[in-house]
């Protein structure tokens, strides 16, 4: 069965603009991915309640307000209460300290893309880690 | 099946892996479908169509909101027949539903177009059924109006739900052929822009035409403030009671039955046919004995016929 990869791409915080989330989800499209575009100031809450009803194999979340180290591992934290975290991948990209990194892999967010990573190496790793 | 027993349970995630199973064609799907089937029926099936942007996603999030509000349960299949069939594509109608997501009430799912065998008609009617079974009272396909394929999307719901905008004039000529018929109720969007009275009239006129006991209503609605969506709300459930009280929606229904058999029975006959690259191969080699005129194609074909209508699954 060749079936796409599907991605929720969003972008959680209160922070304004989704240049960040356009750019991987058009990255995503072009390598062959089906993207659930989500838009911006979403809650963890919503992020998971739509990567569930969307059956998504990867949530891609982007992210610059600095409030990466609560949103994204209230994320994770989600999916696993929902029991779905065995089954989807979580990355995230945006301005996030070098110092953060091992922290929020700690957590569960599987990579961590910071500005400047060409999008095949987002690409790449997602279909090397793709739980299912 | 374990996941059938999850999905008549109300397990959302049953229902989101059902129809990821109906989209990937998984081979287990048909037992699946035939198994619920006979729970199906009881949702009100809206089809939402209209040029791009019309704000068919705004108007769903809040009509859905309304009915929310009625204690009624929602999905929503938001299809993007404009997606590439092969290659990637990206959905963005649930940018205008955020509120939606935490709704337990509320199901929204999005489909591309990919490489559906059957059709994305026939995947968008399949995750319907799952949706109807999982227990929900209103379903609403969104798909953009502009060519025969969304046609046959919408064409499955009960009541078809046309979203227009001012100064359509030109445009409405050009879709007004085949789509223009299809419509049960119109709302006029995006009626705080200059023009919703003219567009109305021109609408009026053109349903003048319209045969049929039903005459379509046309509103003026502003999705994103949320003005005249209760009314127009009142005319899809008004089309409903029309179409139970008249008989019209088991006819109607028929109807699409009807067509769902045939499209059914196709895709499996060319399932047959083509379903494996030796099919294709097969039918490759024969084309170039009969472009050499070493064979004709009428014989040719009927064998092939014969053959598939004796091949077991
Ligand atoms: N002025 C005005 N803009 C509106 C109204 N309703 C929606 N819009 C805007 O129209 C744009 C498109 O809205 P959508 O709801 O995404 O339209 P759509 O028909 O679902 O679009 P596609 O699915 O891409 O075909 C958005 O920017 C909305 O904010 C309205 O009543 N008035
Ligand atoms: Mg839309």
């Amino acid at each position: 069965m060749n079936r796409p990869i599907r991605v929720l791409v969003g972008k959680p915080g209160l922070d304004g603009h989704d240049r960040g989330a356009k750019v991987i989800a058009r990255a995503l499209r072009d390598a062959g991915m089906e993207v659930i575009y989500t838009g911006l100031r979403l809650t963890p809450e919503q992020i998971v309640q739509a990567a569930i009803q969307e059956d998504v194999d990867v949530v891609a979340l982007s992210i610059l307000s600095g409030a990466h180290n609560h949103l994204l591992p209230k994320v994770v934290d989600l999916l696993k209460s929902e029991e779905v975290y065995d089954e989807v991948l979580v990355i995230c990209g945006g301005v996030i300290p070098e110092e953060d990194i091992p922290v929020l892999k700690e957590k569960g967010i599987a990579g961590v893309f910071t500005p400047g990573t060409p999008t095949q190496v987002t690409i790449d790793f997602i279909k090397e880690n793709l739980k299912r | 099946m374990e996941l059938v027993e999850r999905l008549l349970k109300g397990d959302k995630r049953a229902a989101a892996r059902l129809i990821t199973m109906v989209e990937n064609n998984d081979p287990a799907v048909i037992a699946m479908l035939s198994e619920i089937y006979k729970y199906t029926g009881k949702a009100e099936v809206i089809g939402i169509t209209g040029p791009p942007g019309s704000g068919k996603s705004t108007l769903t999030d809040k009509l859905t909101k309304l009915l929310r509000k009625q204690n009624k349960k929602v999905g929503i299949i938001a299809v993007d027949p404009t997606s590439p069939f092969t290659g990637g594509s990206i959905l963005g109608d649930r940018i205008r539903m955020s509120d939606l997501n935490t709704d337990p009430g509320v199901f929204i799912r999005s489909m591309g177009t990919r490489g559906h065998l059957g059709g994305l008609a026939l995947a968008t009617l399949g995750a319907v059924k799952i949706l109807d079974a999982y227990g929900l009272d209103y379903i609403f396909i969104e798909t953009v109006g502009v060519g025969q394929s969304e046609v046959d999307i919408v064409k499955a719901a009960d009541t078809v739900l046309m979203v227009m905008v001012p100064g359509l004039g030109d445009d409405i000529q050009a879709i007004k052929a085949g789509i223009m018929e299809i419509g049960d109720v119109f709302a006029i969007n995006k009626a705080d822009r200059e023009g919703a009275d003219r567009t109305k009239t021109e609408i009026e006129m053109m349903l003048d035409f319209n045969e049929g006991d039903w005459r379509p209503p046309v509103k003026k609605v502003v999705a994103i403030h949320n003005e005249g969506v209760e009314t127009l709300l009142e005319s899809i459930q008004r089309h409903r009671t029309y179409l139970e009280d008249t008989g019209e929606l088991i006819e109607r229904r028929s109807k699409n039955s009807e067509r769902e058999i045939l499209d059914l029975a196709q895709h499996s006959l060319m399932k047959k046919m083509v379903g494996t690259e030796e099919d294709k191969y097969e039918i490759k080699v024969f084309a170039e004995k009969v472009a050499k005129r070493k064979m004709d194609p009428y014989t040719i074909s009927n064998e092939i016929v014969e053959k598939i209508t004796n091949k077991k699954d």
